[in-house]
């Protein structure tokens, strides 16, 4: 036996860690009735229904054929998500502007195109932009100058 | 007809003051840079904005996100003819036969064919609108628990089956997105639902952050994956106007594609996309030219074009009537309406006139402007599809980070972002459609909700689902459409109409 389908065997496997995981969690939570459903009637089914879909596609894998799933960009996934939680970690102690260029620098680095000149003319160009159009403009309530630099 | 006179011109007195025309300008305008510009989808852009717009009049706020929408369907064409790159999702059949025209030197005539089908198919979406909203408002007001429930089992199923890709996957993802949507307190018991003890997650995850995380940080990963240079076919635009014979010819597709567009528009989940792609693959089978398509043919422009245009306005009914979502942008506006204070629902056309009207009568004008945004200023959009993605993403990851965190003032919300930015990615990878997921996630409570209530009124009484006439005719279709999609015949026509080829 051997998985022909490798994108319906992981989504299956998927579908089933979450939905076990879903009816896990819930078991904690009230079931009630039919009449009167508890909270945990409803992610319960769900649970179950999504684990028995994953089933169906995991054992699909097995005799279907399907392309393969193909190389995962690592490097773009990590910096363009880390960039984001960088921006979120920033924010409030260094401020929107120090915030705008680290997510621009970090997020850039994905590219292979990345040029020094160009990322950090756009940053500084982003940062001026947000900070006149939302904070100035829009009045969005956002920390121009975080608590670190007494903001 | 004296009312649908009377009420067109209370839409007239919203629409027509200054502010509103200038929202609806805006909107139009962000739409079309945004539907020119890859990798960019008004999805995103309307969640980015959302936060911004609850401190607009709920007129103007709602005119301009739908602004957004329809406008983006007029850029997309433009990207797909000068570039073989779809700016929006609906336009990918438009790079069969649209980037085939520009290399032959007819880039004008190409453009020109999509903007009068789009601006014929919207204004007469507008008027199917206009028509056929109010009563089925007047339905929707008859509707109890038990019909809301079916209606929407019925959408999901809908959903599914409309889906592009697996039909197994698809229902996959409506699961799990019904699952997401039960994150946060319970309304019935107060009970505190998959929060993982984090008191961030008692109101839920934001519609918004969901979205913008799988359709603008996945999108962005997977287009870095594979980092095209793109060459444009003309710099210079010489002639827009078609002759006679491309006139003629445009006649008959644009007719058709407005149908079948305004039609599949209105059903869920596929919004605009499935409308284009059925209304080439019509073409390809009826015209007298059909050796032609994929070479250039100019039916292979009209027909989609039109089509996607009049299905991203018909898509506007069932939130309007009856405060159900049909697409991940529906289930924005209605996140929209919700900040501004109205509860949406068939209640909102009596209610609201002036908003309900008012949007409509700015749809028309929104094509208006469009047109004369996208033929004479068609340079400018030109300049614009030359800006590089690796410029182009940095600057949507900016507005993103800001916009989320801008809902409610938290840095929680924006780490939540990169989660779903991660995920979003991994369901790219594995085949799993974002789009079904979203719509799950937005009626998942609301199902919950009218399940319960509608049991509770029957005491416990599963049969109140088919004993009630409407609410067992909204199931029956929903069997009958699961039956039909997995009818042999009918799942093999199902790839092709999605096949781009």
């Amino acid at each position: 036996m051997s998985i022909r389908n490798p994108k319906d065997f992981w989504a299956g496997l998927m579908y089933i860690a979450l939905g076990l995981g879903a009816m896990y969690i819930a078991r904690d939570y009230e079931m009630g009735s039919a009449l009167r459903m508890g909270p945990g009637y409803f992610p319960t089914l769900l649970g179950a229904l999504l684990a028995l879909i994953g089933l169906v596609s995991l054992a699909r894998s097995f005799y279907s054929e399907g392309e393969p799933i193909g190389a995962l960009a690592v490097k773009a996934t990590l910096l363009v998500c880390g960039g984001t939680v960088l921006f979120a970690v920033l924010l409030r102690g260094a401020g929107l502007v120090v915030s705008i260029i680290a997510l621009v620098l970090v997020g850039s680095a994905a590219s292979v195109r990345f040029r020094w000149g160009t990322v950090g003319l756009l940053a500084v160009g982003l940062a001026v932009f947000c900070v006149l159009v939302f904070v100035r403009g829009l009045g969005v309530p956002l920390p121009v100058v975080g608590s670190w630099f007494g903001g | 007809m004296a009312e649908l006179i009377s009420n067109l011109g209370i839409g007239f007195d919203a629409a027509f003051t200054w502010i509103n025309l200038l929202y609806c300008l805006a909107g139009v305008f962000l739409g079309t840079l945004i539907g020119v510009l890859p990798g960019l989808g008004p999805t995103a852009t309307i969640a980015m904005l959302l936060p911004l717009t609850f401190t607009l009049p709920p007129v103007s706020a709602l005119i301009m996100l739908a602004g957004i929408y329809y406008g983006s369907q007029y850029g997309g064409s433009t990207t797909a003819i000068l570039v073989n790159l779809p700016g929006e999702a609906a336009s990918v059949v438009t790079t069969l036969d649209g980037y085939q025209m520009a290399r032959q030197g007819r880039a004008g005539v190409a453009l020109a064919t999509a903007a009068i089908g789009s601006f014929f198919a919207g204004t007469v979406a507008t008027f199917i609108i206009t028509l056929f909203a109010p009563p089925l408002a007047e339905i929707g007001l008859m509707f109890g628990a038990a019909e809301y429930f079916s209606l929407m089992v019925l959408g999901l199923v809908a959903a599914v089956v409309l889906a592009r890709g697996s039909l197994l996957h698809a229902l996959g993802m409506v699961l799990l997105g019904l699952l997401l949507g039960l994150v946060g307190t319970d309304v019935n018991s107060g009970a505190l639902r998959f929060t993982f003890g984090l008191p961030r997650l008692a109101d839920g995850i934001s519609f918004v952050v969901v979205a913008m995380g799988m359709f603008g940080l996945g999108e962005i990963i997977r287009n870095l994956e594979h980092e095209a240079s793109r060459t444009m076919v003309t710099k210079k635009i010489t002639s827009l106007i078609p002759t006679r014979e491309d006139f003629k010819r445009m006649v008959a597709p644009i007719l058709r594609g407005t149908a079948l567009g305004s039609m599949l528009g209105i059903l869920p989940g596929s919004g605009s996309i499935l409308g284009a792609f059925a209304a080439y693959s019509v073409e390809k089978k009826v015209s007298k030219h059909s050796a032609e398509f994929g070479k250039g043919a100019i039916e292979g422009v009209a027909a989609p074009e039109s089509a996607n245009n009049a299905g991203a306005q018909t898509s506007f009914i069932p939130m309007l009537t009856l405060g159900i979502p049909s697409n991940p942008v529906m289930a924005l506006m209605i996140g929209a309406m919700i900040i501004q204070g109205i509860q949406p629902g068939p209640a909102v056309i009596s209610e609201q006139p002036d908003l309900f009207w008012g949007i409509i009568v700015s749809m028309w004008i929104g094509n208006l402007f469009l047109i004369v945004l996208n033929l004479p200023m068609i340079g400018l959009w030109v300049r614009i599809v030359s800006v590089p993605y690796h410029v182009l993403y940095p600057a949507i990851l900016v507005f993103a980070a800001i916009g989320v965190f801008s809902l409610r003032n938290a840095e929680f919300d924006v780490l939540m972002l990169a989660l779903f930015g991660l995920l979003g990615y991994i369901f790219a990878k594995l085949d799993c459609e974002p789009a079904p997921m979203l719509l799950g996630y937005i009626l998942g409570p609301m199902m919950e909700e009218y399940l319960r209530r509608a049991l509770l009124l029957s005491r416990g009484d599963p049969m109140t689902f088919i004993d009630r006439p409407i609410s067992a005719t909204l199931l029956a279709c929903a069997v009958v459409a699961i039956v039909i999609a997995f009818l042999p015949a009918i799942s093999k026509k199902r790839e092709e109409v999605f096949q781009e080829d």
